[in-house]
């Protein structure tokens, strides 16, 4: 028997079509990846099943878990169901959980809400889930709020939380979109290990083709609400047929055409470059401990080429971006653009440009496109005329009659090709990439990565790619800086840091990426 | 926690020694000779010098201040000029009427305003939700002098329910004495309760549409748990802000709700010393509300750690 069975789902929201026709089944021990691009709606499909839509939507079709019929309970019963017959585990660790109560608590209620059991037994079982979920009691005490764990260990959190009462079926919604790749491998393999122990159905959602093929039995790939292909995971590079998916698989791995024109020069030189932060007394009068976040970094990019600067949250790259922004100040060490120091001389800043990852949240949403574009003309102390809004708008792809709109008018790609015409349009020599792609679906990537290559060669452009994505800088990187606890733990061109790292940081890293079947 | 409440003390006595500097420097200090301000342009250049003398005027001003400061901490306010007895027995008098309006108004604030603000939150653009919403929107637009004047138009003057003002002291009997107040808690109480209803309503929108709630549902819990056991004290910290302005506001602030219904309180007596010039109970009372308002805060700064956890650990 089926343990989830979906069978020609159609979804609307307030009238408007989201899913149509979608079938699929998930069988006990059986882990089902979907695959799709936002909006394809793969996790309307999970809420579905969840009956945790929002306002003003109206299914159609038939759900059954473990032979019930979702559609036609009542509230009470669905409620039943949740956490109990089905648990999930959702795409962002760092807000799924309450701030305000232990995660002890968090984890007991689901058990205290569907079994009658006392509050210390509830506990009790709370502490043996976190256990099985690698968060053992000696280091993790029930009594630890949310935000004194880190992305990865919340995850575990949310996880125990689903899988307390031991449901038959799980369902996970991009549950390592958030994490970086180390973390991510781990939070696979405990997921794997748990289906396989309490032989669990899973259903895994991800953008990220190698994610769910490396971990899934089945996959559905879905775009624009329909199923379009389903596959065995392991045979699907062979087997697929529709065109949708074979474009993903291409774009996943796509190698932006790229002719590197390095001149020997160096453009930026960060020479020994360390900072320390101020971390909050630990005694009364004590003197405040140091954290050292970027340690005796030095590296230089030469002109025109593209540098791949990879590492996992908190490894200090944001503390180094800011330095060489000349945002922050360091303690030791010098920064220099085109042989002028980017602190002494702050002229030199409009040299570079960056594109942060978010491109809705570094926008102003109540100016126009023409108005965003033009903001580092500020610099110059001068405005920008027609003529250069309209060319750094067409450079990216964009039309001179966009900059009247308004940003959300755009979707996310072309957000980021905004944010791209606004580092341009001061003819900068550097831009550097702040994880600018790793927002974007992997088709939408590709294209970016072609405009990126594109215009390096138009505009002679050199790039500093900040990322904790492997894949990504190993199609574009011509060079990669592998950076751990503050420092530069090994450099060298793409090909040599990829086929034979030397740093043991650099292969665990190399080990952890999801790799697609060959 | 112990370090947090260590440390919101210590905020909690520079606050109030600056304060006392303020005070004391724009009373005493500045130019201008208080003794010649209280007596008026008329007075008689001798009396002047009496009453410079019996207010200690012709010491130094850092004299004068900790002479002051330590008369405050024993107890000891000074002598009002006007009504010639300690201020202290006056602002005690005052506040016996002051305090419990002020606690009588935020309690029918807060239990309106919470199920009200709830009910629309729950029920988002409903029709109960609307009307919450236009009502509050009047309650808020009311001025809440003609609210109370239309109330005793209504339960005093016609139906004969409540007295028309005055207060009859806490020696008349509690319910006696409460029933007077409580025409003036309610004409303090709406446009507060309208305020702290859509500050409730907001807030509470806000948590249910966050995360955490959805990983609520997602274990099983109904809207309602949901609400209940995640989303309420989450709501609350905004909340608790507003209704500490609130409690200050209704403390010093209820100064024309006082006059229609002729309640001696603590409002009337600033504004009666101010007309007067009797600037020693001025001084000593405008140091009382401060010393209120700043408690009230330390008291809503535990509050709030009480309620979020992140406050204790970064303190």
């Amino acid at each position: 028997m089926t343990l989830l069975d979906i069978h020609n789902l159609a979804l609307s929201i307030h009238g408007t079509p989201v899913l149509k026709g979608i079938s699929l089944d998930v069988a006990p021990g059986e882990v089902c990846g979907v695959i799709g691009e936002s909006g394809s709606g793969k996790s309307l499909t999970a809420l579905s099943a969840m009956q945790l839509l929002p306002e003003g939507s109206d299914c159609s079709g038939r759900i059954t878990v473990a032979g019930r019929d979702v559609l036609s309970m009542r509230e009470a019963e669905i409620c039943r169901m949740r956490g109990a017959d089905i648990g999930m585990v959702f795409q962002e660790p760092m807000t799924a959980l309450n701030p305000v109560q232990t995660i002890g608590h968090q984890v007991a209620e689901t058990i205290l809400i569907h079994e009658g059991t006392s509050r210390s037994e509830a506990m009790s079982r709370a502490a043996e889930t976190l256990a099985r979920c690698e968060l053992p009691q000696s280091r993790f005490p029930l009594d630890r709020y949310p935000q004194e764990l880190s992305g990865g260990q919340r995850q575990r959190v949310v996880i125990a939380i689903a899988i307390a009462l031991g449901p038959k079926l799980l369902i996970a919604d991009e549950p390592t979109t958030a994490l970086d790749v180390t973390t991510q491998a781990e939070i696979l393999s405990l997921l794997r290990r748990l289906v396989e122990e309490d032989a669990m159905g899973l259903m895994l959602i991800s953008h990220d083709l190698a994610v769910v093929t490396g971990l899934a039995d089945d996959v559905v790939i879905m775009k624009d609400g329909e199923v379009v292909e389903r596959r065995a995971a392991r045979t699907l590079h062979r087997d697929m047929t529709h065109p949708y998916t074979k474009a993903l698989f291409e774009a996943s791995g796509h190698q932006p055409d790229r002719t590197e024109s390095r001149i020997e020069e160096p453009l930026l030189k960060v020479e020994s470059v360390s900072r320390d932060y101020l971390l909050p007394r630990r005694s009364f009068l004590g003197a405040h401990p140091k954290m050292r976040a970027v340690d005796d970094v030095r590296f230089e990019i030469r002109r025109g080429e593209c540098v791949g600067l990879v590492g996992e949250s908190g490894c200090g790259k944001s503390t180094l971006t800011r330095a060489i922004l000349g945002l922050d100040p360091v303690q030791e060490g010098r920064i220099t653009l085109d042989g002028q120091d980017v602190f002494a001389e702050p002229d030199v800043r409009r040299k570079m440009q960056v594109v942060f990852q978010d491109p809705f949240g570094s926008f102003n949403p109540r100016h126009r496109v023409a108005r965003l574009v033009s903001e580092p003309f500020h610099r110059l102390n001068r405005a920008a005329t027609a003529d250069e809004v309209d060319e750094a708008l067409t450079s990216v792809g964009l039309a001179p009659e966009d900059k009247q709109k308004y940003i959300h008018e755009f979707s996310g790609g072309q957000r980021q090709r905004i944010a791209i015409a606004r580092a341009l349009i001061i003819r900068p020599e550097l831009i550097i990439l702040d994880e600018a792609v790793s927002a974007l679906d992997v088709s939408i990537r590709a294209q970016i990565l072609d405009l990126l290559a594109d215009l390096s060669v138009t505009y002679g452009l050199t790039y500093l790619f900040i990322t904790h994505d492997l894949t990504v800088v190993r199609s574009i990187a011509d060079r990669i800086l592998v950076m751990h606890a503050g420092r530069i733990v090994e450099q060298g061109t793409t090909d040599e840091v990829f086929e034979a790292p030397r740093d043991a940081y650099t292969r665990r890293l190399l080990d952890a990426a999801p790799k697609l079947p060959v | 926690m112990l370090r947090y409440t260590v440390k919101r003390l210590g905020s909690l006595l520079a606050s109030l020694v600056v304060a006392s500097l303020v005070i004391f420097a724009c009373i005493e200090v500045v130019p201008g000779d208080p003794a010649s301000f209280m007596l008026g342009i008329n007075a008689q250049p001798d009396t002047v010098a009496a009453l410079r003398d019996e207010l200690g005027l012709n010491r130094p001003p850092h004299e004068r201040y900790v002479a002051w400061v330590s008369g405050l901490v024993t107890g000891d306010f000074g002598t009002s000029y006007t009504y010639r007895s300690p201020v202290s027995e006056i602002v005690v008098e005052r506040l016996a009427i002051s305090l419990p309006l002020a606690i009588y108004a935020l309690s029918l604030t807060i239990l309106v305003a919470f199920p009200v603000g709830i009910l629309a939150a729950t029920r988002r653009g409903s029709l109960t939700d609307i009307s919450v919403m236009a009502t509050t929107q009047l309650g808020v637009a009311i001025p809440n002098f003609w609210f109370a004047l239309l109330m005793v138009l209504v339960f005093a003057v016609n139906l004969r329910w409540f007295s028309a003002g005055g207060f009859p002291g806490w020696d008349a009997g509690f319910l006696a004495a409460v029933k007077a107040l409580t025409l003036p808690a309610i004409a303090l109480a709406l446009p507060q309760a309208s305020i702290l209803a859509r500050v409730m309503r907001s807030s509470l929108l806000d948590t249910l549409s966050e995360d955490y709630i959805r990983t609520a549902r997602a274990k099983g819990l109904t809207g309602r748990q949901a609400l209940r056991r995640h989303a309420l004290r989450n709501a609350l910290i905004p909340v608790l802000t507003i209704i500490g302005l609130q409690f200050s506001f209704l403390l010093a602030g209820a100064i024309i709700i006082e006059n229609v219904f002729f309640l001696p309180g603590l409002g009337r007596l600033v504004f009666q010393a101010i007309s007067q010039r009797d600037l020693i109970v001025v001084e000593s009372v405008v140091m009382i509300l401060v010393f209120a308002v700043i408690i009230v805060n330390f008291l809503v700064d535990l509050a709030y750690a009480w309620v979020d956890p992140r406050l204790r650990s970064r303190a």
